[in-house]
């Protein structure tokens, strides 16, 4: 469970979180907006990246903007980016075994198997990076994502620019994530689709506000999530 | 469940399988190398060749270090020529005060080096690029400056070590199994052996990963849990014990050490020759340590080439690298060494497919004709 308070931020004169109240229970939940909302803002709050100027974030009864950056990662936050960022010059393995983990030896080695196992994508471990497609690239970023024992996952844009076959596929992973490692997930994309095949409950960020929050169908239905979106246009 | 559950079980044990036939070739080439550099050289070589092969094999541990640094993290050191002074001032310096064996010295003035390096350029942690670059040249600088004052010992007394009255200045000693000149080349080269062996150890492992995570992002490093500032200190740890070592190496193989000796442009020209090396590569710092030691002593040889010359000839090559090899000679040679295979293999075949279309066109006619 992760719960958002009066979460402010501000980049000298524009403000990118205006006062989000937020909570997500389990499952994947969706964060959605136009372009420049701020939901990679409150990524890159909760991964320990921006400081917020005010406001409190509480995921499984710990204060998250108490801990270090890289301290957030051990505790069990997990994120993929909006740009690559797996390594093309190291294997597969060693790109999921970049994640730290508490756990050691063979059930370390285990743990990252499986995470990879869990993507699939006919990806094998000791394959270099950089010998894959896009989509498997962006499927081991989520494999790194599942390793160690995660407690919140956070995707960004996963499926930014992968074709549908790939995002098929991507839909599948993500939906299993719960199941399979247990970590409440949270996806933002503009792929509205994806969204709705995995996500339980979503939130709709305009302008650094929350403008809507709920379940997946009953929030893209909203009328002030689709004026957000679409905008108003006068047919003649 | 997603699709490839099977897949695990042959991916899983290749990962960790016996090495593939590429990796055991690689490692006897290496090996056949390695033997031949220190059995099969040493008679052939004149006086001079063999200091400069032992020069080759000290600086091949900086570039070794500077490698590392600017390949695997990304940090643009300028800084690597004072740290190397520094362990050849504190190998000196116990040579001279010390009769410990030769080789504790080495990691003595190794594990110094690494103190005050990692000391110095702590400050320098949250630098990259251009400012890394510049504030570590300013190192450079200040280190020079200092031991222009200092002076590097020459049997002296104090601190310093250094006696300006000497008329005859007491040589650096040598170990006691390699106080000839082909003796210290071969000590030279098993010492750059197992500094490579220490770095490459760290390469396979966990700081590997996570310099090369750092490489390509620090925020997608600190994402996954890396302490970044952790694991670039260690990386400029790691780069000056290395390079102190080498330091320590370099006084045994002068035996006699003057400041003039370490000018600072030669920071610069030992980023150009890590970068035309290879910086991504280990074979890129062996190549880059021919290039700093062995090259400028070749032309000095053949046709009296100055060193100063030498700027300019590393200046395009840096051009050429940056334009259209980035991986260096290290990534480049074995590349075009394909496609002159592929050259000269497809010009082979060619006149035998013709030979053989005429052959067989001028059996189509005979047969035609009966």
């Amino acid at each position: 469970m992760i719960e958002v308070n009066d979460l402010t931020v501000k980049f000298g004169g524009v403000t990118s979180l205006d006062g989000m109240n937020l909570r997500f229970d389990e499952g994947v939940c969706g964060l959605i907006g136009p372009n420049g909302a701020g939901k990679t803002t409150f990524f890159n709050v909760l991964s320990g990246f921006v400081r917020p100027a005010s406001g409190g974030v509480r995921a499984f009864d710990t204060d998250l903007l108490r801990m270090a950056h890289f301290r957030r990662a051990r505790w069990g936050i997990r994120r993929t980016f909006q740009t690559e960022q797996a390594i093309s010059d190291l294997s597969v393995y060693d790109n999921v075994a970049m994640i730290h983990s508490r756990l050691r030896g063979s059930a370390r080695r285990e743990d990252i198997l499986r995470a990879i196992e869990l993507v699939g994508g006919d990806i094998s471990p000791s394959a270099k990076v950089g010998s894959l497609t896009a989509g498997q690239r962006r499927l081991v970023e989520v494999a790194r994502a599942l390793a160690g024992k995660p407690r919140l996952i956070l995707l960004d844009e996963p499926a930014a620019g992968l074709p549908d076959e790939e995002t098929r596929h991507l839909t599948d992973v993500i939906r299993n994530i719960p199941a399979n490692t247990g970590a409440l997930t949270i996806l933002v994309d503009h792929d509205m689709a994806l969204v709705s095949a995995v996500c339980e409950t979503t939130a709709v960020l305009d302008f650094g506000k929350l403008i809507a929050s709920g379940p997946t169908a009953q929030v893209l239905r909203d009328e002030h999530v689709m004026r957000a979106y679409l905008g108003t246009a006068e047919v003649v | 469940m997603i699709d490839t559950a099977g897949q695990k079980a042959p991916a899983a044990t290749g990962l960790m399988q016996r090495p593939d036939r590429r990796t055991l070739v690689r490692a006897a080439v290496i090996t056949v190398l390695l033997l031949l550099a220190l059995f099969a050289l040493p008679p052939l070589m004149t006086g001079y060749y063999t200091d400069t092969m032992t020069q080759v094999a000290i600086y091949s541990i900086v570039t070794l270090g500077l490698g590392l640094l600017v390949g695997r993290v990304g940090m643009y050191s300028l800084g690597q020529l004072a740290v190397l002074t520094i362990g050849a001032w504190v190998g000196a310096r116990l040579l001279f005060a010390t009769g410990q064996p030769y080789i504790l010295v080495l990691i003595e003035a190794g594990l110094v080096t690494m103190i005050i390096g990692s000391l110095i350029t702590l400050p320098a942690l949250r630098l990259r690029g251009l400012y890394l670059a510049l504030i570590t040249l300013m190192l450079a600088g200040a280190v020079t400056v200092v031991l222009a004052t200092l002076n590097f010992p020459n049997g002296g007394g104090g601190f310093s070590g250094y006696n300006g009255s000497f008329l005859h200045i007491p040589q650096i000693r040598r170990p006691s199994f390699a106080g000839t000149d082909p003796a210290f080349y071969r000590f030279s080269v098993v010492v750059a052996i197992v500094m490579f062996l220490v770095v490459f150890a760290h390469l396979r492992a966990r700081p590997g990963r996570a310099w090369a995570s750092i490489r390509q992002s620090e925020a997608a490093s600190l994402a996954a849990g890396i302490n970044t500032t952790f694991y670039k200190l260690w990386a400029m740890a790691l780069a000056a014990f290395v390079t102190g070592v080498a330091g320590a190496l370099l006084a045994g193989a002068d035996r006699e050490l003057f400041s003039i000796d370490f000018p600072i442009q030669n920071s610069i020209t030992l980023l150009a020759v890590v970068l035309m090396g290879g910086a991504f590569s280990l074979w890129g710092a062996v190549i880059a340590g021919f290039l700093q030691a062995f090259l400028p002593a070749m032309l000095y040889q053949l046709w009296n080439v100055q060193n100063d010359w030498l700027i300019i000839l590393f200046g395009v090559g840096v051009m050429q690298v940056l334009a259209t090899a980035p991986g260096g000679i290290a990534d480049q040679f074995p590349k075009d060494m394909k496609r002159l295979y592929r050259l000269i293999s497809r010009s082979w075949r060619r006149p035998a497919a013709v030979a053989g279309a005429a052959a067989g066109s001028t059996a189509g006619k005979g047969s035609a004709a009966s």
